[in-house]
């Protein structure tokens, strides 16, 4: 029993990998660009939901409008994305893309990415202080227990969703006309704007799909573990971009699989050995999955990269 | 385009070497300065921000009787602030910098044995009398003669707790969950371990398991822990990840008791945690609900001011605090130079045998180590520590 409850536990952690993984690759697969500062979109999208939710929610020495929990929930998830992906898109706009305007090179924009990330974190810092933010309960928590498994609804919520999101992202960019363009512009960015497709356009949507799903991942990632502070997005987004790396970066399958396969080999390592070990397992074997396969699971062999 | 760069960047030199011009001057004789290295910003603002709190009223009352009377001479106290941010390398930094640019006479805190242990090394490499309030573990103080501290230790702590687990919950077995990256917490563990070995017998601690500091999921841990069916787990954590770690033990159907530590006890610990954390119970350095005396009168004024209930280490500041300002006093007299007002500091203090602290009467033997008591407390459905035992030591 103790093995399934182990499982459970990798699909809800890998959800999370997952989720981000999905943004670091989308940027990646349309400008062959390491968003460094996705991480902390995450974090953002995070403290975003606990705005939002408390605006509505009320409480913590707030007047909030009073809204019962689970109304609450249903617009902070939208209202979150939407906010989120306007965080994003403003990176993109006043950072990545007056870069690419002067054709720098991409080695200059993956820097001004890292230090987006650490302005947000700081910016964070600054601005609310070291303490530490307490998500409210948006869903009354109910724990099932099946034979000495135990699974609560929000875990069931947080696995589905990561799902979901996978299923929606891989039919957008393999059956939509802006996910060809996607594509497209990923094989060549100078032909592209030849053939009348607008390159900002699509980059912007890129942009918004990706931090849109760390929006989402930041509201269920403050579910599941109430306690926000602004680092907690440096850690979870180097190891969600090590998981796409290892997927193989650019590749949507490869982010979800990156993703879940990091949760299981962490979990499965603290499992059966003692947890001090945890972070040396799990990245001694995805060094062997690269060694083996150095474009990741999914991945095809390119000239350039960074 | 060019030449604009380099007066842009001498620019920037020239306001640098200012700066460090501006550090070294302000040395005033009527002024004692006292430095506190705190954990301001990090995992735990919430000691940095009550330490600061308590030391800022313990100095507006002494400034506004017109200041510290040595030797018939009244000085101001000045305190300088210097963010740990919670690490162990910035904490030694902390340390460097308050002992050479801002010339304290006296170091008090970090709070944590992390950061304490480290800095404990510094000041007692640089002959600075350093007392930190909260740190329990051994090497804090351990062959340091200049480091002191207002806390009992961990050797005492870790018995407390296990044997007040084993009459409270009538347990047979334990669990332990600590932070391997925390010098407190694992020393903590291991100390509890051995003990509760001793008592139970060996193999009666079911589960041993570990985390990181930054780690927010427990589920593997704990499901180990889970099946190990223990009595109880005792968790020597800090207050942030006591709140996840609990939540998370509830969601994988763990219904018995905790057992916790002093770093439990922050002011913070129910607003992240809840009602998940009610009903545990905790080993600590005082009990603010029921207290009396002039415990009571600094809690009372405390709350005034600041709208909560202070937490032992606000507390604990307070005692340190007073412990160095005694010491001073009782040196008699302030040597103009640094280096032999420090050593005059250090000395009163060493000679300091008993002292009445608003967390219990501290007896020192020469290592710079209290004996005091210590209370174990329960959390109340509103949140509140109560009283539940005191224990001293024999």
């Amino acid at each position: 029993m103790e093995f399934f409850q182990h499982i459970l536990n990798a699909l809800q952690f890998g959800s999370f990998y997952a989720l981000i993984a999905l943004g670091y690759t989308l940027v990646y697969g349309v400008l062959r660009l390491i968003n460094f500062a996705h991480g902390d979109i995450f974090m953002v999208g995070a403290y975003i939901a606990y705005f939002v939710a408390v605006l509505l929610l009320g409480g913590e020495g707030m007047h909030g409008l009073g809204l019962s929990p689970a109304l609450t929930l249903a617009i902070t998830v939208p209202v979150t994305m939407i906010l989120t992906s306007l965080v994003g898109v403003t990176l993109e706009r006043t950072m990545y893309r007056p870069l690419r305007r002067k054709g720098a090179d991409r080695l200059y924009v993956v820097i001004t990415a890292l230090m987006a990330g650490l302005m947000l974190e700081n910016g964070n810092l600054a601005l609310l202080g070291a303490s530490r933010k307490s998500f409210p309960e948006l869903m009354e928590k109910v724990v099932w227990t099946f034979g000495g498994v135990s699974v609560t609804n929000l875990k069931v919520v947080v696995i589905v969703a990561a799902i979901v999101v996978f299923v929606l992202l891989e039919f957008i960019v393999t059956k939509t006309k802006i996910g060809m363009a996607m594509r497209g512009i990923s094989y060549d960015k100078f032909a592209i704007p030849l053939m009348g497709i607008p390159l900002d356009t699509i980059i912007v949507v890129t942009f918004i799909l990706g931090s849109s799903m760390a929006g989402l991942a930041g509201i269920l990632y403050a579910m599941s573990y109430p306690i926000l502070e602004p680092y907690m997005g440096a850690l979870i987004g180097w190891k969600a971009f090590i998981a796409a790396v290892v997927g193989g970066i650019g590749d949507i399958r490869g982010a979800i699989v990156g993703g879940f396969l990091l949760g299981f080999i962490e979990i499965g390592v603290v499992a059966v050995f003692p947890s001090t070990l945890r972070d040396l397992f799990a990245f001694s074997v995805l060094l062997g999955i690269l060694w083996l396969k150095p474009t990741g699971l999914f991945g095809v062999a390119q000239t350039t990269k960074i | 385009m060019k030449r604009m760069t380099i007066k842009v960047l001498l620019v920037v030199l020239a306001m640098a070497l200012g700066a460090f011009a501006l550090m070294g001057c302000g040395q005033d004789s009527n002024v004692i300065k006292i430095g506190f290295n705190l954990e301001l910003t990090g995992d735990i603002p919430k000691v940095g921000e009550a330490s600061k709190f308590a030391a800022e009223m313990l100095k507006e009352d002494i400034n506004s009787k017109g200041g510290l009377e040595v030797g018939g001479k009244k000085y101001k106290l000045e305190f300088v602030y210097q963010d740990n941010e919670a690490k162990a390398d910035s904490a030694v930094n902390a340390a460097l910098k308050l002992i050479t640019q801002d010339s304290v006479v006296a170091i008090v805190g970090p709070n944590s044995s992390k950061q304490a242990i480290p800095a404990g090394g510094v000041c007692n490499d640089n002959q600075t009398p350093m007392v930190s309030p909260w740190s329990t573990n051994p090497d804090t103080t351990k062959d340091r003669p200049w480091v002191f501290r207002a806390a009992f230790l961990d050797p005492f702590q870790g018995p407390v707790a296990a044997n007040f687990a084993a009459k409270q919950f009538g347990a047979k077995t334990a669990a332990v969950l600590f932070d391997i990256a925390n010098d407190y917490s694992k020393g903590l563990a291991e100390i509890f371990k051995t003990e509760w070995e001793k008592k139970a017998g060996a193999g009666t601690v079911v589960a041993f398991e570990s985390h990181g500091t930054k780690d927010q999921d427990f589920s593997a841990q704990l499901t180990k822990i889970v099946a190990a069916k223990p009595d109880f787990i005792f968790v020597p954590d800090n207050y942030n990840q006591v709140a996840l770690i609990i939540k998370q033990a509830h969601d994988l159907g763990y219904k018995g008791p905790f057992m916790g530590s002093d770093a439990w006890g922050s002011a913070e610990l129910m607003t992240l945690c809840g009602k998940d954390c009610i009903g545990q119970f905790f080993s600590t350095h005082y009990a603010a609900a029921g207290a009396q005396g002039a415990t009571k009168e600094f809690i009372d004024r405390y709350n005034t001011k600041y709208k909560y209930v202070p937490d032992d280490v606000a507390a604990l500041t307070w005692d340190a605090t007073r412990l160095v300002l005694q010491a001073i006093q009782e040196a008699g007299k302030v040597e103009k130079d640094i280096k032999a007002e420090r050593k005059l500091v250090r000395d009163a203090l060493a000679n300091i045998k008993e002292f009445a602290g608003i967390t219990g009467t501290m007896k020192f033997h020469g290592t710079g180590d209290p004996d005091k008591c210590a209370v174990v407390v329960q959390i109340s459905p509103e949140g509140k520590f109560e009283f539940k035992e005191s224990v001293c030591p024999q």
